[in-house]
């Protein structure tokens, strides 16, 4: 019987249905291995890397008193070039970086927005945390998540706060926040994103002026929309 | 309203066109803080954060003053690192800053690097802001021309390398120590404390590590004088405030009030209040990881020291307001979930008592759970709190833990509601546990026979005896 498990576990330490993992887990690490391996580092082969990839990272790494503190800029801009954390692209900027492709997989796996398999092409992240979902969020999300079956094409999650509680429910749509979103928008913002317009532009964050009825002296227009894509 | 009368020192024209750019902000009187600190010594504008008592805005609320003088003197290498990781549920208010008036936090850090004798800084924005961090990579480059950024700044001794470094996604980020790692490409766990990054941070050297709202705050400070800026507020809680209100209410938004003003006045007076016809049940007062206060506690004084009377925290000064059309429960799982996701996993009680508060919470909306498994609940997360590395924990384990003590009766009723639909009336867990027995070992004898034995409504409890959080759907 196929048994939806309500706890969604992690991909990595492989689990029963019911939630233990497999024995073999914890099995010790053989200490007699070789040290692991940086490509291009003592006679491991090395990995092309597009050039500009390289100068990217190069310049990140640059801006650090220690090099490895550009892992996260560096797995983006990879990122970017591939689509997603791939065995590849993680390869790449470990011989780029000098670190080993396990040092930069276990950063990739931390972190939300570092894929760590195939995904579409523009990310939805559709924030239902309190905020959002006190004011329909998860409505919002199966609604888009319905439309968008292009899985090629759209990269749709649930996210946590995206802080900006102050337009919920919202989404941010490659890195643009739009909201508050209700149902009827959903077809115009899947259309906006397929056309690579840009999206909703009169529900963008970046034209919201402030709340506070105090906060200006004077009249100002709405800001120019500068989050348009 | 004494909220009308509120001085604006960080909204102050806000949606200026142009205020991201260094020609409006300094035609504002932009970078004028920053000559007259670099005229005084370090420190007299260390003298002058100490004198305006400003609490630090992240969360924890520790003097900034204090924090400042921390960091050992003499010449090594010392970092400044500016938490833009910005992601307590409700608070949205460092976005704000830093995508309409990025140069008022470059100052600030700026300053703050000559009080502290720190030559590196970073800000560590999170990488959803992906807006606010192109703003602010725009006014650095500014910035850096007019030579506010850089080497001896303004013909000073005073230098200052300044990097905006974007994460990747993780709440625990927002921990000091966690962002610490993660700024040195690291997963984002936590340390241990003491050493405190004052003394041990980023690359083993003291670290600075202050928000966005503090240090966009100390040129207002500087061209105001401290011991002017602390006459507002109230005395252990001085100056004001951006307040970021969410949820169930009719004007959401970033407000500036002067602390210690009633917080009703803010979810009424400026966010409006609940929708109409509406009441509120609760609200978080400092951003989700808050102790919750029902409607019982809006006249309490919206400050550092009333809130913490009062059971609950400022905390990054984030208020959500739930009206009573929202079911505690819903609310406490939505809660447990998201720590649960973020919980780094590298202390045991926050990774397994995340893990284990969404467990029993779902076993509460399903029916299966007694009263007494709120008291267990309860006790769990009595046993997170103070046991780990980091608070992450402690801030699923505080609301969760008031959820419960306040709203007991309607997680009662839940728990009856859900029984009552699962057609078992309000049957004792233990009874369940054995009606379920028996039609577990009633199905291991020829299933035929006994489906046709078992009325439906007793093969429920065998369903889910197995497999629990199935059976909702199916009853």
């Amino acid at each position: 019987m196929s048994s939806p498990s309500s706890v969604p576990m992690d991909k990595g330490v492989p689990r029963f249905e019911h939630g233990s993992r497999v024995p073999g887990w914890d099995t010790p690490a053989d200490l007699e291995k070789d040290p692991a391996t940086i490509p291009g580092v003592g006679g491991t082969p090395s990995v092309p890397v597009p050039d500009g990839l390289r100068a990217e990272i190069e310049a990140h790494m640059a801006l650090y008193p220690e090099t490895r503190s550009a892992s996260l800029p560096a797995l983006a801009a990879a990122q970017r070039v591939h689509g997603w954390c791939s065995p590849e692209a993680i390869e790449q900027v470990a011989c780029v970086m000098g670190l080993t492709p396990a040092d930069l997989a276990a950063v990739a796996t931390f972190y939300d927005m570092l894929e760590t398999e195939p995904v579409g092409r523009h990310s939805v992240y559709v924030c239902t945390n309190i905020s959002c979902s006190l004011c329909g969020a998860d409505a919002l999300l199966a609604a888009i998540q319905g439309s968008a079956s292009d899985e090629e094409e759209f990269n749709v999650r649930g996210f946590e706060c995206l802080g900006a509680c102050d337009i919920a429910p919202m989404a941010s749509v490659d890195g643009v926040y739009v909201g508050p979103l209700s149902i009827e928008d959903v077809p115009a913002l899947l259309e906006d994103v397929r056309a690579g317009r840009p999206v909703l532009p009169e529900k963008q964050l970046a034209r919201k002026r402030v709340a506070d009825p105090h906060a200006n002296t004077q009249e100002f227009p709405l800001h120019e929309a500068e989050g348009d894509a | 309203m004494s909220a009308t009368a509120s001085p604006m020192l960080l909204f102050h024209d806000i949606d200026e066109p142009g205020l991201n750019t260094l020609e409006v902000y300094e035609r504002r009187g932009g970078y004028e803080a920053l000559h007259k600190a670099l005229q005084s010594s370090p420190e007299e504008v260390l003298a002058q954060l100490e004198a305006s008592g400003i609490r630090g805005r992240g969360g924890a609320g520790f003097s900034m003053g204090k924090k400042v003088s921390f960091l050992p003197k003499g010449t090594m290498d010392k970092y400044l690192v500016c938490n833009a990781d910005e992601s307590e549920p409700g608070t949205f208010k460092d976005r704000e800053l830093m995508q309409k008036s990025p140069h008022m936090l470059i100052e600030g850090i700026v300053i703050a690097s000559y009080a502290a004798g720190t030559n590196r800084s970073f800000i560590y924005i999170r990488g959803e802001y992906v807006l606010q961090a192109d703003m602010l990579d725009a006014a650095l480059g500014e910035a850096r021309e007019a030579g506010f950024v850089g080497e001896e700044i303004l013909d000073s001794e005073h230098s200052l390398s300044l990097v905006v470094h974007r994460g990747a996604g993780a709440y625990i980020c927002g921990e000091e120590t966690g962002l610490l790692d993660s700024l040195e490409g690291k997963r984002g766990n936590p340390r241990l404390k003491p050493p405190f990054p004052a003394v041990q941070g980023l690359y083993q050297g003291p670290t600075l590590i202050n928000n966005v709202e503090t240090l966009a705050t100390v040129p207002a400070i500087m061209r105001m004088g401290g011991e002017e800026y602390a006459k507002l507020g109230v005395e252990t809680s001085t100056g004001t405030k951006l307040v970021s209100i969410s949820g169930q209410v009719q004007r959401p938004g970033n407000y500036e009030i002067e602390l210690g003003i009633p917080s009703r006045e803010i979810i009424y007076g400026l966010a409006g209040g609940p929708p109409e016809g509406r009441e509120i049940k609760c609200w978080f007062p400092g951003g989700s990881s808050a102790p919750v206060l029902t409607a019982d506690d809006l006249d309490v004084p919206y400050d550092f020291d009333s809130l913490g009377k009062a059971g609950s925290m400022l905390g990054s000064g984030a208020i959500i307001v739930v009206d009573d059309s929202t079911p505690i429960v819903e609310l406490a799982m939505k809660l447990a979930k998201f720590y649960r996701h973020e919980s780094c996993g590298k202390c045991t009680p926050c990774r397994e008592g995340t893990n284990w508060t969404v467990k029993m919470l779902e076993r509460i909306d399903s029916g299966e759970a007694t009263p007494m498994d709120l008291d267990i609940m309860a006790s769990v997360q009595e046993h997170i709190i103070g046991n780990c590395l980091c608070v992450l924990g402690d801030a699923m384990a505080m609301p969760i833990g008031s959820m419960i003590a306040k709203f007991r009766p309607e997680f009662e009723a839940h728990i009856e509601a859900a029984q009552a639909r699962n057609g078992l009336g309000a049957t004792a867990a233990s009874d369940l546990a054995l009606v379920a027995q028996g039609a577990v070992e009633a199905h291991s004898e020829p299933a035929d026979h006994t489906a046709e034995q078992l009325g439906a409504g007793e093969q429920a409890p065998g369903e889910h005896a197995g497999e629990p959080g199935t059976h909702q759907g199916g009853l």
